[in-house]
C-alpha cells in the first residue's frame, strides 16, 4: 500500500473483512458489489472476529476466499441447515450469515430456508437473485422471469410447461419466525446504498436477538444472460423489478425504527 | 454404579448427554424416535442444542454446521433417513471433522417396515454417499453396548477427526435391559478444536475454513491419499470384537449386533449338545476384524456367516476367508428377525459335513429358503 501524504486522505479502501486476492468471477457480475457490501457492514458493526459465514454451491461457492472470517461450506441448498447447526452451538454472541444463489436458495434449498425462517433462526441470509443458474452455465432457475430464455428454457420461459417464478422473498415473509425480510437491488449507486442499509439492518436484527433477516438482492449475470454488464444493469432494472418489486416485506416492529431513520438519511 | 433398567434408545441418549454431548438435530422415525424424544426434553434442560429438524437432510446439514464448531455433536435416525442423509456424511467425511451418528437399522428396502434389520451393513461399512471415504462403524449387540459404543464413537471421531457410526438396529433400540451409564463429564473444551472449529476469528490470525472442495483434481486425489493413509492407522489400532468358544471350535460363526447376539443363544445350545461351534462377533465392521477372521480360518473347518439382510457382511468374510474353508450363509430379511432355533438349524446342518467349496453361499440360502416357504 502507498504511503499517505500529508494532504492527502483515504476515501476508499478494501473493507477490512474482505481478503487480499482477486475474486473469480466475470467482468461485471454484482456478487463482487454484494461481497464488498457485506464486507464493509462487518467492519463498521465490528463483527469480522465474531462472525461465521456459511457458503453455498453456486457461483459464490469460493466466498470463503474472499472474506477473512471463519467459513463453513454448504452442501447444495443446505446453507440455513448448516447455519443453524452453527449457530445454535456457538456462544450467543456469534454472527452467522448464509451467503445463496437463488436456485440454491428457491430451488434445492426450499425446504431449509422456510424452516430455518418458520423457526426465527437467528441468522442472516444474503440472496442473490440473479434469475439463472450461473455456476453450471445459466440454466433456467425458480426464479428465471416468464420468457426469459436460458439453457435449459431456450425458447423462453413457458408458464405452461415450467411454471412461474418463486417471490422468495415475500414467500418467507409470511411466516410468523420471519423478522426482516427485504427485496434491495444492486443494479445502480443509489440502490447500492439501499442495499447496504438493508443489510446492516439484517445484521443489527441478528445482533439484537431479534431473529430471521434475509436481503434478496437482484443481480446480474452478464456471461449467461449473453449481454455485457451495462445492457444487463439495464435489463435488470426493466424486467426484474417489474416482477420483483423492490421493498420491505417484513419488519417487525422492533426493528421499524431504524428503518425509518434509515430512510431520512438516505 | 448403580445399574439401570432403560429402553436402548435412551440409554444410548442418556449416554450422550453425560459425556457431553453438546448439539443434537434430528428427525422423528421408527424405531429410533425415544432417542429424539428423550434428547428433546433431555437437552434444553441442560441448556444444551436440541432442534427438530425438517428433514433428515437438514438435520445431517446442522449437525454438519455443529460439527463445524468443534462441539460433541450428533444425529440419528433410521435407515430411508440414513440413506437421506449420504450427501452429508460424505461432505463431513470429506471435511475431516469428527462426527457421530446413530443408525437404528429396519426393514426395507424403500419403505419397508418398523422392525429390526441389519440392512444398511453396505451403505454404512461400504459408503452409501458419493466418493472414497470410510467410516468408523460400531455395532452394538446390547444396551449396555450402546451405552459404552457412543462414549467410543465420541472418542475415535475427535481423535481420528473423522465420521463414526454407532450401527444399531431396531430390537436394540427397542429392548429394556440393564446397563450402567457413565457419570456426567465436562464439555470439550474449546482449546481441542481451537486450530480448525469455525467459531469466528476472535484475534485468530489464519481463518478457519471447513470445506471439502478442491477444484483442483491433483488436489482432491492428493486429499484422497492423505484421508486413505489415515485410515490405515484406525485399521491398526481399533479393531473390535469379541469371540465366544472359539477356542476349539471346528465351525465358527460370524456374526453382529442383534444377529451375533442370537447367534450366542444358538451356540451355547450346540454346545450343551457337544459340537464343537463358536462365534466371532465384530464389534467394529470398520475397520473390519480381518486378521482375527483370518486366524480363525486357519483354525476351523467351516464357517456360517448369519445377518438380518440378504448377505452383506458374506461379502467381506469370503473375501478375508478366500476360498480357505466352506462359507455358507443364513440371514432373514426385510425386518423378519431369526430365532436361535434356526441358527441351531443351521450348525447341525454344517456339523454333519459335506459342504460344498466355492460357489455362492448367498444363492445357497436362497434355494434353502425357497423349499422352506
Ligand atoms: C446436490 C447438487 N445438485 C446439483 C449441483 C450442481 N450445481 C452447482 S451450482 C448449481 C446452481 C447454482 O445456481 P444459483 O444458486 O442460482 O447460484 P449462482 O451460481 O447463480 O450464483 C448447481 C445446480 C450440486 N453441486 N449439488
Amino acid at each position: 500500500m502507498a504511503t499517505l501524504q500529508a494532504n492527502e486522505q483515504v476515501v476508499y479502501q478494501r473493507p477490512r473483512a474482505l481478503t487480499e486476492v482477486n475474486t473469480h468471477y466475470c467482468p461485471g457480475c454484482t456478487h463482487g458489489v454484494a461481497h464488498r457490501l457485506v464486507a464493509e457492514v462487518l467492519d463498521e458493526m465490528g463483527l469480522q472476529d465474531r462472525t461465521v459465514g456459511v457458503a453455498c454451491v453456486g457461483c459464490s461457492v469460493f466466498a470463503y476466499n474472499y472474506f477473512d472470517i471463519d467459513w463453513v461450506q454448504a452442501p447444495h441448498g443446505r446453507a440455513p441447515a448448516v447455519a443453524t447447526g452453527v449457530k445454535r452451538s456457538l456462544p450467543h454472541d456469534s454472527i452467522v450469515f448464509t451467503y445463496q444463489g437463488d436456485g440454491d436458495l428457491a430451488s434445492i434449498g426450499t425446504a431449509e430456508i422456510i424452516h430455518a425462517a418458520a423457526r426465527g433462526e437467528n441468522i442472516t441470509v444474503i440472496y442473490i437473485n440473479n434469475a439463472n443458474y450461473g455456476m453450471t452455465g445459466g440454466q433456467m432457475a425458480p426464479t428465471t422471469l416468464p420468457g426469459q430464455k436460458t439453457t435449459s428454457s431456450q425458447t423462453g420461459r413457458d408458464v405452461e410447461l415450467q411454471g412461474y417464478p418463486i417471490r422468495a422473498a415475500e414467500l418467507l415473509a409470511n411466516l410468523d419466525g420471519a423478522s426482516y425480510v427485504v427485496r434491495r437491488s444492486l443494479h445502480d449507486p443509489k440502490n447500492i446504498r439501499m442495499a447496504k442499509k438493508a443489510i446492516q439492518t439484517a445484521f443489527e436484527t441478528q445482533v439484537r436477538g431479534l431473529g430471521f433477516s434475509l436481503v434478496e438482492l437482484l443481480s446480474i449475470c452478464p456471461t449467461n444472460w449473453g449481454m455485457t454488464p451495462v445492457e444487463s444493469l439495464g435489463w435488470l432494472n426493466d424486467h426484474m423489478i417489474p416482477y420483483y418489486p423492490i421493498g420491505d416485506f417484513k419488519v417487525i416492529s422492533a426493528l421499524q425504527k431504524e428503518t425509518c431513520a434509515s430512510k431520512a438519511e438516505g | 454404579m448403580a445399574r439401570e433398567l432403560m429402553k436402548g434408545n435412551e440409554a444410548i441418549a442418556e449416554a450422550a448427554v453425560r459425556v457431553g454431548l453438546q448439539s443434537y438435530f434430528g428427525y422423528p422415525i421408527t424405531p429410533q424416535t425415544e432417542l429424539l424424544e428423550y434428547l428433546s426434553r433431555r437437552m434444553p434442560e441442560l441448556g444444551r442444542a436440541f432442534v427438530q429438524a425438517e428433514s433428515e437432510l437438514a438435520a445431517i446439514n446442522m449437525i454438519y454446521g455443529a460439527a463445524s464448531t468443534g462441539v460433541r455433536c450428533m444425529t440419528s435416525s433410521s435407515s430411508p433417513g440414513i440413506s437421506l442423509m449420504m450427501e452429508g456424511v460424505s461432505y463431513i467425511a470429506a471435511s475431516e471433522i469428527p462426527m457421530v451418528f446413530i443408525d437404528v437399522m429396519r426393514g426395507g428396502p424403500g419403505l419397508g417396515n418398523i422392525s429390526p434389520s441389519q440392512s444398511d451393513y453396505n451403505q454404512i461399512v461400504h459408503g452409501g454417499g458419493h466418493g472414497d471415504y470410510q467410516i468408523i462403524t460400531l455395532a452394538p449387540s446390547s444396551v449396555q453396548e450402546m451405552v459404552d459404543h457412543i462414549q467410543l464413537a465420541f472418542d475415535l471421531a475427535e481423535k481420528y477427526k473423522m465420521v463414526t457410526c454407532v450401527l444399531a438396529d431396531g430390537s436394540i433400540g427397542q429392548m429394556m435391559e440393564p446397563c450402567e451409564l457413565p457419570a456426567m463429564r465436562p464439555l470439550r473444551q474449546e482449546s481441542e478444536f481451537a486450530g480448525w472449529a469455525t467459531r469466528g476469528k476472535h484475534g485468530r490470525a489464519e481463518r478457519n475454513v471447513v470445506s471439502s472442495i478442491y477444484l483442483n483434481v491433483a488436489e482432491e486425489e492428493q486429499a484422497n491419499f492423505r484421508m486413505m493413509n489415515h485410515w490405515q492407522q484406525v485399521k491398526a489400532n481399533e479393531v473390535r470384537y469379541k469371540e465366544y468358544f472359539l477356542d476349539d471350535a471346528e465351525l465358527a460363526i460370524v456374526g453382529f449386533g442383534s444377529a451375533g447376539r442370537i447367534a450366542l443363544t444358538a451356540v451355547r445350545q450346540a454346545r450343551a449338545e457337544g459340537i464343537k461351534v463358536g462365534l466371532l462377533r465384530p464389534i467394529t465392521l470398520n475397520p473390519y476384524p480381518e486378521e482375527a477372521l483370518d486366524r480363525l480360518t486357519d483354525r476351523v473347518k467351516s464357517i456360517l456367516v448369519t445377518e438380518m439382510n440378504g448377505g452383506q457382511m458374506l461379502r467381506d468374510v469370503e473375501r478375508i476367508v478366500r476360498g480357505r474353508v466352506p462359507v455358507e450363509f443364513y440371514g432373514r430379511t426385510g425386518g423378519v428377525v431369526p430365532f436361535p432355533d434356526e441358527i441351531l438349524g443351521e450348525i447341525h446342518r454344517m456339523a454333519a459335513g459335506n459342504l460344498p467349496m466355492g460357489g455362492d453361499p448367498h444363492i445357497r440360502w436362497l434355494e434353502r429358503m425357497a423349499r422352506k416357504n
